[in-house]
């Protein structure tokens, strides 16, 4: 036993059992979904939908970011891929929705499998090299390939009907289906966290060689948090090409990479609910700011700056801080 | 995959020989030579030091033996298998375990977490990341009673970053044993400890060496003389002298690496 007065420093000591953490979890996941029901009756769907689309995508990130300790900067290539495949799918097959995203899903998880093996050899900032050369290789192959229509993109993709029945036409319907998906790809990253594999990864992030020490191999859960993470971003992608109708380059430009580590950062990376957070303040930037024209670059970059030099630990985190609790 | 596996006819280890034999071991570093041409042999169940002055190469040594580092040269056998291009993961597997001069904690979890990451080797790889991490609390007990024994029980919800020093190289040698491995390398255990502990780990190193293989970096000398059964002297990356602490204390060689390196 302890030798000496000393007890555990105060403020810092969170409870022997996780269950505490995940009722809370569980009460802001119930009251989040009950506004999300809800919302698309006093906010514009389409808007809501792009906020949906981009909570996943962030979420995505965040647990190869957050949670893998793996900083990729080229996470647009599996978004972007997944919603040219899916608009693809959708427009010139002719297939429905559902299949659409579950194909373009699958090319994103077949694009990370490839890209993961080769770059998770490397660490960090070579890494995240690797990562980014990789999806400038896609944008180049986008760019020139003939099915993804080059500069025009995919345009007018139908909606369709989900299982060829329900009319994803009108908004309120689609809505209700994206909510539906997102909300099924944020709790499977939920669970994914808070898993004996996420266990795993967490000790890889907070110090590899130590689990490598330990018996772990370190790669393999690399690899496979990374084609989760790819596969969830590309599942966001297609679910997105559906959503405007439309995949183009902007979805894999680099930009696109870029916006997706700003919303993680801003949010609060490493936290369950951070990356909602970012993507809802980032696309309500971009929407209010619509009307300055590029400016919106200019402005959405001094936001975030001043953001992240002001909060490092994005919003959700200082909330996690104060509160002393994980979020 | 299991730790623990029927030894091979012929490979038969018995008390008294060798179970870690290293041959002509070296490392370079562009140029220079960090480790040169080690041979050592550690004895089963023994205590077995390993000192020299400040960059003898003593680190080194175990980041090549437990596969950390490439060697230039040289071969490592363990346990009647000759490990000297397995991975590192699988050395760890095959029961040597190794800890780390700067600790080496999970800094972001917390202390009962970081030894539940070792118990949860029992149940092989962790890739289910269907199932809630729920399945992990039956390991809770035995993680406790891991933590009360290197005196951090009362520790088991604080975050590791938050410990202090000793506390971490207590937590992390808690989280070495809860792997249970035939054989630990100990960079520097005790190294940034206040005496009370010293005292405490040594009595569990003492302990937890019964029926166990232990090759242990060490600068207090106190310790090592009251641990050991023998000592391998390093200077240069070189094989100075080897033996029981009477013959080493007295070997000219040693006490001369040891003032020159003082007046270095
Ligand atoms: N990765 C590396 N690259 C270049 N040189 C290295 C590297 N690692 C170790 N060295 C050098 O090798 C020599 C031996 O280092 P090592 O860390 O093994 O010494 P040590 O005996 O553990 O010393 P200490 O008692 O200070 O821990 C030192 O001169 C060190 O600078
Ligand atoms: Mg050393």
């Amino acid at each position: 036993m302890v030798t000496g007065p000393e007890t555990a420093p105060a403020g810092i000591s969170v409870p022997v059992t996780a269950t505490g953490a995940a009722r809370l979890h569980l009460a802001i996941f119930a009251v989040a979904l009950a506004l999300a029901l809800a919302a698309p009756f006093f906010l514009y769907p389409v808007f809501l939908m792009k906020v949906l689309c981009f909570a996943l995508f962030a979420s995505a990130f965040n647990l190869l970011l957050g949670y893998g300790g793996l900083l990729s900067f080229g996470h647009a290539a599996y978004f972007g891929s997944a919603s040219y495949v899916a608009a693809h799918a959708a427009k010139v097959w002719g297939l429905t929705p559902e299949l659409a995203i579950l194909l373009g899903t699958g090319a994103a998880a077949v694009l990370g499998v490839v890209f993961g093996a080769l770059a998770i050899r490397r660490q960090g900032i070579y890494f995240a090299m690797v990562t980014l050369a990789f999806a400038q290789m896609v944008y180049f192959f986008s760019l020139q390939a003939p099915f993804t229509g080059g500069e025009d993109g995919i345009q007018s993709v139908p909606r369709g009907r989900l299982f060829g029945m329900i009319s994803l036409g009108p908004d309120i319907n689609l809505y209700f289906f994206v909510l539906a998906i997102v909300v099924g790809g944020l709790l499977l990253i939920y669970r994914i966290i808070h898993s004996p594999f996420g266990q795993v990864l967490k000790a890889i992030r907070d110090n590899e060689p130590r689990a490598v020490s330990l018996g772990y191999r370190a790669n393999r859960y690399k690899l496979a948090v990374f084609v989760m993470s790819a596969t969830l971003a590309g599942l966001a992608g297609a679910t997105k090409a559906l959503v405007f109708q439309l995949a183009s380059l902007t979805d894999v430009y680099w930009t696109m990479s870029g916006e997706v580590v700003l919303i993680t950062l801003l949010g609060g990376m490493g936290t369950v609910f951070g990356p909602i957070v970012g993507a809802a303040i980032v696309v309500t930037m971009q929407n209010y700011f619509a009307g300055f024209g590029a400016w919106v670059t200019v402005i959405q970059g001094t936001i975030f700056v001043i953001g992240v030099l002001l909060f490092r630990e994005g919003v959700v985190g200082i909330l996690a801080r104060w509160l002393r609790r994980p979020l | 995959m299991t730790d623990r596996r029927p030894r091979a006819a012929g490979g038969e280890v018995s008390i008294g020989q060798d179970v870690l034999v290293a041959r002509g071991l070296t490392r370079e570093f562009s140029g220079f030579v960090a480790v040169d041409g080690v041979d050592l042999s550690v004895r089963k169940e023994s205590i077995h030091a390993l000192i020299g002055p400040n960059g003898a190469g003593k680190t080194t040594c175990f980041n090549l033996l437990t596969r950390f580092l490439e060697p230039t040269r040289g071969s490592i056998v363990y346990d009647g298998r000759d490990i000297t291009r397995m991975a590192a993961a699988d050395v760890a597997r095959l029961g040597m375990v190794r800890s780390f001069q700067i600790s080496a904690v999970f800094p972001n979890m917390t202390a009962l977490e970081n030894v539940r990451i070792a118990l949860q080797r029992g149940r092989g790889d962790s890739f289910d990341f269907w199932r809630s991490d729920r399945v992990l609390s039956r390991y809770n007990d035995r993680a406790l009673a891991l933590l009360d024994e290197v005196g951090l029980g009362a520790f088991a919800g604080t975050a590791a970053w938050a410990l202090p020093y000793g506390r971490k190289r207590a937590l992390e040698i808690a989280t070495t044993l809860a792997l249970e491995p035939q054989m630990l390398l100990l960079d520097e255990p005790m190294a940034g400890m206040a005496q009370e502990d010293i005292e405490r780990i040594s009595q569990l190193i003492r302990r937890i060496a019964r029926g166990r293989t232990i090759l242990m970096v060490e600068h207090n000398l106190s310790v090592v003389s009251s641990l050991s059964d023998t000592i391998t002297v390093l200077a240069r990356g070189k094989v100075l002298a080897e033996g029981d602490y009477d013959a080493i204390s007295r070997d000219e060689r040693v006490i001369e690496a040891y003032i020159g390196a003082a007046h270095a």
